[in-house]
């Protein structure tokens, strides 16, 4: 195992402009979605505290990128997206999601509004061709509307942490200071010009999003400059692991856990990012709508997402069963971890509505055993407001 | 990655040493290197009684669960609840924290186990490097 760039990654697998770089790293490696991603590097503790105390990075260029431009942009994107894209101003982002007509998902993503008439959809990695296919057969006959694909332009590095943005700050001559959570702007890094830098991320904390341009000597170059500027801050580059326990701990979803196409808006427990009300009796419905309408008036879901944390010893993971005390079987751990910066045992998991009151106990069956556990508010974790005017985060 | 020549080892990654008839059993190098950061350790009962090849707990880090196999058949005589508190020790010295002991009725079993050398073949074998 001496050298680890040698090392043959099946041909089917894709890869990001840094893989060299990731095996460079002697990170270990794994098949994500299809992508040949590093897990972790040191250790995935270490990287998750890295993030919540000093700063992390992490390559996030297998996330799809989709632009939707032309004089009927908005239009296509209003019916496309549950959120309304007709309150975002140039320069803002918002979480958002593309339903199927049955209100189940598609995909959860970021929407930015580049320019009037110009938007960029971040969507994930697994559901990448699934998307853009969707995008075309949903909005693709509408006219004034002009989708590309531009997944594969782009280098995307998450800068995250308390540090992030003294760290990116020592790189570009953009002020941070005044651009505010899940806004974004242009501006020269590292010697690039006009890279979209965004005031969002994955993890709970604050941080950055930079888009470079994906040629592999840029890609390393600019990861290279990244990490020696947040050496100082300790930073650490982050795997797919320390990404996945981070956005636990803040209770952000992951498509294929806790959304898909068999789970709809509200049993998700993101009502808040879908504008179902939004024009009243206009005629910009966005796909899924009407059934949403219908499970309100049926008087709402009957099962939802909560959080979980483990009250005796024992770890819930992704798929465990729950059972009420009592003995039924009541649902399923979505996703399940130890939580290494709040040192608890914590999950996700659907429930029948009467029991996501926060204080019902519940068991969790692990290998045989019921454990049992307890509804707690989620995030799970919510970051310190400190610093600069306190601004909410779509997700905490 | 090292693996003392004093242990004997078993391909589902334990090792053991037998002194008299107490085996002493951990995890090897290469397994809590492949696991990550350790953070729960299942632990039998003492006195509870063990088939070679049969589960006898389990290890968990962040993001995986892995059985526990005993090299041996006996009797468990001692377990090292430290780990309850400090399961993380297992990361920082694989080789030198056992997990629990065993009463065995005979060496035979801990015969056909692997020399380190043997052991250290077969990791780089099942690994491709």
């Amino acid at each position: 195992m001496t050298d680890s760039t040698a090392t043959l990654v099946p041909a089917a697998l894709n890869r990001t402009a840094l893989n060299a770089v990731h095996r460079n790293h002697k990170a270990k490696m794994v098949d994500f979605g299809g992508w040949d991603m590093p897990v972790q590097y040191r250790g995935l503790i270490e990287e998750h505290m890295a993030v919540r105390t000093g700063v992390g990075v992490f390559d996030v260029s297998h996330m799809g990128d989709i632009q939707l431009r032309g004089p009927n942009s908005l239009a296509a994107v209003q019916k496309l997206l549950m959120n309304d894209a007709s309150k975002l101003q140039i320069g803002q982002a918002h979480y958002t999601a593309m339903l199927y007509p049955n209100g189940t998902f598609v995909d959860d993503l970021i929407l930015h509004k580049l320019s009037e008439n110009d938007y960029l959809l971040v969507i994930n990695a697994g559901t990448r061709e699934k998307d853009v296919q969707w995008v075309r057969q949903a909005i693709g006959s509408m006219r004034g509307v002009h989708v590309t694909n531009v997944s594969d332009y782009y280098t995307q590095i998450a800068i995250q942490g308390p540090k992030a943005a003294a760290t990116l700050q020592k790189l570009t001559d953009v002020d941070l200071a005044p651009i505010k959570n899940y806004w974004f702007t242009w501006g020269k890094v590292c010697g690039l010009y006009s890279v979209l830098i965004a005031r969002t991320g994955y993890t709970g904390e604050d941080g950055f999003e930079i888009y470079v341009p994906s040629d592999e000597p840029t890609s390393a170059r600019v990861w290279a400059e990244v990490l020696a500027a947040g050496e100082e801050f300790g930073m650490m580059p982050c795997g797919l692991g320390a990404r996945n326990t981070l956005r636990l701990e803040s209770a952000m979803a992951l498509y294929g856990h806790e959304i898909s196409d068999s789970l709809n808006v509200f049993e998700a427990n993101l009502g808040r990012y879908c504008k179902i009300g939004r024009e009243p009796g206009g005629a910009a419905d966005f796909i899924g709508r009407d059934a949403l309408l219908e499970v309100q008036k049926n008087g709402g879901p009957t099962k939802r997402l909560v959080g979980l944390e483990m009250v005796e010893r024992g770890i819930g993971r992704d798929g465990y069963p729950v059972f009420s005390l009592d003995g039924e079987r009541i649902g399923e751990i979505t996703s399940g971890s130890p939580a290494p910066f709040l040192k608890k045992n914590i999950a996700l998991a659907y429930v029948p509505i009467a029991f996501i009151e926060v204080g019902t106990e519940v068991a969790v069956e692990i290998r045989g055993q019921r454990v049992k556990a307890q509804v707690v508010p989620t995030p799970f974790y919510k970051r310190p407001k400190v610093g600069s005017p306190v601004i909410t985060a779509p997700l905490s | 990655m090292s693996y003392p020549e004093k242990y004997r080892y078993s391909k589902s990654h334990e090792w053991l040493l037998l002194e008299g008839n107490t085996a002493t059993v951990g995890i090897t190098d290469y397994a809590q290197g492949s696991l990550g950061d350790i953070v729960f350790v299942e632990l039998p009962k003492i006195g509870q009684e063990i088939q070679a090849g049969s589960t006898f707990g389990s290890v968990e880090s962040v993001k995986a669960v892995s059985d526990l196999y005993s090299p041996v058949t006996g009797t468990v005589s001692a377990i090292n609840e430290a780990l309850n508190d400090a399961p993380e020790t297992i990361n920082s010295a694989a080789n030198d924290t056992w997990i629990i002991k065993l009463d065995v009725k005979s060496a035979d079993e801990a015969g056909a186990l692997l020399s380190a050398a043997d052991y250290e073949k077969f990791v780089a074998e099942e690994t491709g490097h």
